[in-house]
């Protein structure tokens, strides 16, 4: 069996035996709604439906609705993606990576990054669907027979690559967060008296067992699928950066980019699995499961990829003056003293001074400083990719053709819409899915387990 | 005589193992082993085969990276040889590393959903098929083994005997 040092902490805290795992995670599902649950969720809905409108508007009205113009082409919508899909990349780290490197902190963590990086793809699809303008023709991206000759599309381009690379992103994570929640359902199915829970239970575990050879093929397909999700999250975040990296636009055009933008997804995931994970331990009593040692351990891979992406800024900045390229040395001073330097010092504060405080113990282990940490990196993410997308373009090799960007009602009330929607599906998941991976747990209760580690010592 | 089929609980999934092992040694073989977990160590004892659901991954991944050179091949210079800003699509080769994005991702795509569902199918886990552990314990906090004594040339008595002198929480015994 796996003997695990008694130095290190537990990771499950308390005298829990397996029937108690089960037990506090599954009550808070049989239970009534609370309060707080309710009023949540009222106002999510309410900002989720005014997306819904906003949207609604958009369609009808066309893109023109948007603070575009023939200079900005790209603002809003394609940062609100980046930032949509770089928040995405932390549940399958976490859950791909971490399983590869044996970290059994993850257990506790990694079914709600999941279910939260599937509601920010998903979040991010919107905003590259909708630019489309015509949504209903949003299936042209793939190369289906067509009358038009057939035309196909071009595999040439970085968006195209995108359109596979984020769909592939999207349904690995999805079946892999499934196929962890099986046998998580199966319990709830067999624990809960009301028939329409039973019911509904019992369809979304898909009769699920708990036979050996099924736990056998289950610890397997979990392994695989975490060995093949690994190189996907790299990838995903790398292709991103592609549609900007390949384009010959100042300040876009540099090999940095896939994995400046991956550790940035990473830092800026970590961040908002922090605002959620904080949150949830405390509504949904978790302390037990999700304590100190697993936000400190978030705070030091927020610190290592919060580093990556400083050292990267200052890379960049560097390169466009030795560089010698008069266009390139002007799209990185007109970013931090043109018109919108103010997004830029924002951004740097943000996601490079910052997040070195935590570099300090008192303060990376302190629950208030990460929440509102958490909160700083993501408005800053969200200004990193404000940053690279607009203030390079506003201004690029023709001053005739400069211009400014003022983000319009619909602009704005779109991102706040994705914001809505996505709380609302995230409080609907922690309301009826299994916020930890109940039956994951209790493999480790025995070696990390606080009552069976101090057993162990006599 | 009708067969007869054995469920033992144990609540521990040492003592789980344990008592799959003395039984075991014994000569008896155990048909079935319901968990609410993966016990690690139980598919040596009682003779659960290794999968080959990785293998199987693998096979989807090549024809993902087959069929995705096939397509771009294809789309790109068979079907319509674009020219995209001067640079046209005469041959594959030439144009393969703006390829490889999607053939890495198509592949991804293949092998991971080709393995999932295969596991759904072999398992027989699908949306609406009915539960048949043999107590809802099991997927709580209960470990239940199956011996019937059709696998096994003993007597129910000697069998049962056998049985409880393994560490038992709960024995139920039934005609099938």
């Amino acid at each position: 069996m796996f003997k695990e040092s008694n130095i290190r902490k537990p990771l499950i805290l308390g005298h829990k035996t397996y029937h108690d795992i089960t037990n506090d995670i599954v009550s808070p599902i049989e239970g009534p709604a609370p309060k707080q649950w309710k009023i949540a969720i009222t106002i999510a809905l309410i900002v989720a439906l005014y997306g819904v409108g906003v949207i609604s508007y958009l369609v009808g009205v066309g893109i023109g609705s948007w603070g575009l113009n023939k200079t900005v082409g790209w603002a809003w919508d394609i940062t609100n993606f980046v930032w949509w899909v770089g928040i995405g990349h932390a549940g399958t780290l976490i859950s791909a990576v971490l399983l590869l490197f044996r970290q059994r902190w993850r257990m506790a963590i990694n079914r709600s990054a999941e279910a939260m990086t599937i509601f920010a793809v998903m979040m991010a699809a919107v905003f590259p669907v909708f630019h489309m303008g015509r949504v209903w023709m949003a299936y042209w991206t793939l190369p289906l027979p067509n009358q038009f000759g057939s035309l196909w599309p071009n595999f040439n381009s970085a968006l195209m690559w995108d359109v596979f690379a984020i769909s592939t992103y999207f349904s690995v994570s999805l079946v892999f967060w499934y196929i962890g929640l099986i046998p998580d359902f199966a319990t709830i199915r067999d624990r809960v008296s009301k028939p329409w829970m039973k019911k509904f239970y019992s369809i979304l575990s898909f009769g699920w067992s708990g036979r050996a050879k099924h736990w056998t093929r289950f610890e397997e397909i979990s392994l695989v699928l975490a060995g093949i999700a690994t190189p996907l999250v790299f990838s995903v975040h790398s292709i991103v950066s592609m549609d900007f990296a390949t384009s010959i636009v100042p300040g876009w055009h540099t090999t940095i980019f896939p994995p400046y933008f991956v550790s940035g997804a990473i830092f800026s995931g970590f961040a908002m699995v922090q605002t959620l994970l904080l949150i949830m331990r405390k509504t949904m009593k978790l302390e037990a499961y999700i304590h100190l040692k697993h936000i400190e351990y978030m705070n030091i891979v927020i610190i290592v990829t919060g580093s990556i992406v400083g050292v990267a800024y200052l890379t960049e900045l560097f390169i466009s003056d030795y560089s010698g390229v008069q266009y390139e040395s002007y799209a990185f001073i007109n970013r931090f003293s043109g018109p919108l330097a103010w997004s830029y010092w924002c951004m740097m504060t943000c996601n490079v001074i910052s997040p070195q405080l935590f570099w300090f113990k008192k303060l990376r282990t302190n629950l208030v400083f990460t929440f509102v940490m958490s909160i700083i990196v993501n408005i800053g993410m969200w200004f990193e990719r404000f940053v690279i997308i607009v203030t390079s373009i506003h201004r690029d090799y023709l001053p005739a053709a400069w211009g400014e960007f003022k983000a319009s009602f619909i602009d704005i009330g779109m991102f706040i819409g994705t914001i809505g929607i996505f709380f609302t599906l995230f409080l609907l998941f922690a309301r009826y899915f299994p916020v930890l991976a109940l039956n994951e747990l209790k493999t480790i209760l025995k070696t990390s387990g606080e009552s069976y580690k101090n057993d162990n010592k006599h | 005589m009708a067969n007869k089929v054995f469920h033992v609980m144990y609540d521990d999934d040492q003592k789980l193992l344990d008592a799959a092992r003395a039984l075991v040694a014994q000569g008896i073989r155990v048909k079935e082993v319901f968990s609410p977990f993966p016990v690690h160590g139980l598919d040596p004892i009682i003779g659960v085969k290794r999968t080959r659901l990785a293998i199987a991954s693998f096979m989807y991944a090549c024809t993902g990276t087959a069929l995705s050179i096939l397509g771009t091949w294809y789309f790109m210079v068979s079907d319509w040889d674009w020219n995209i800003g001067g640079k046209p699509n005469f041959t594959w080769i030439e144009n393969a590393p703006a390829f490889v994005p999607v053939m890495f991702e198509f592949s991804v795509f293949c092998g991971a959903h080709g393995m999932v569902l295969t596991y759904l199918l072999r398992n027989g886990t699908l949306p609406g098929m009915p539960a048949d552990n043999p107590d809802p314990r099991t997927t709580d906090d209960k470990f239940v083994m199956e011996i019937t004594t059709e696998d096994n040339h003993v007597s129910a008595q000697d069998l049962e005997a056998k049985i409880r002198a393994t560490d038992v929480f709960e024995l139920s015994i039934k005609d099938y």
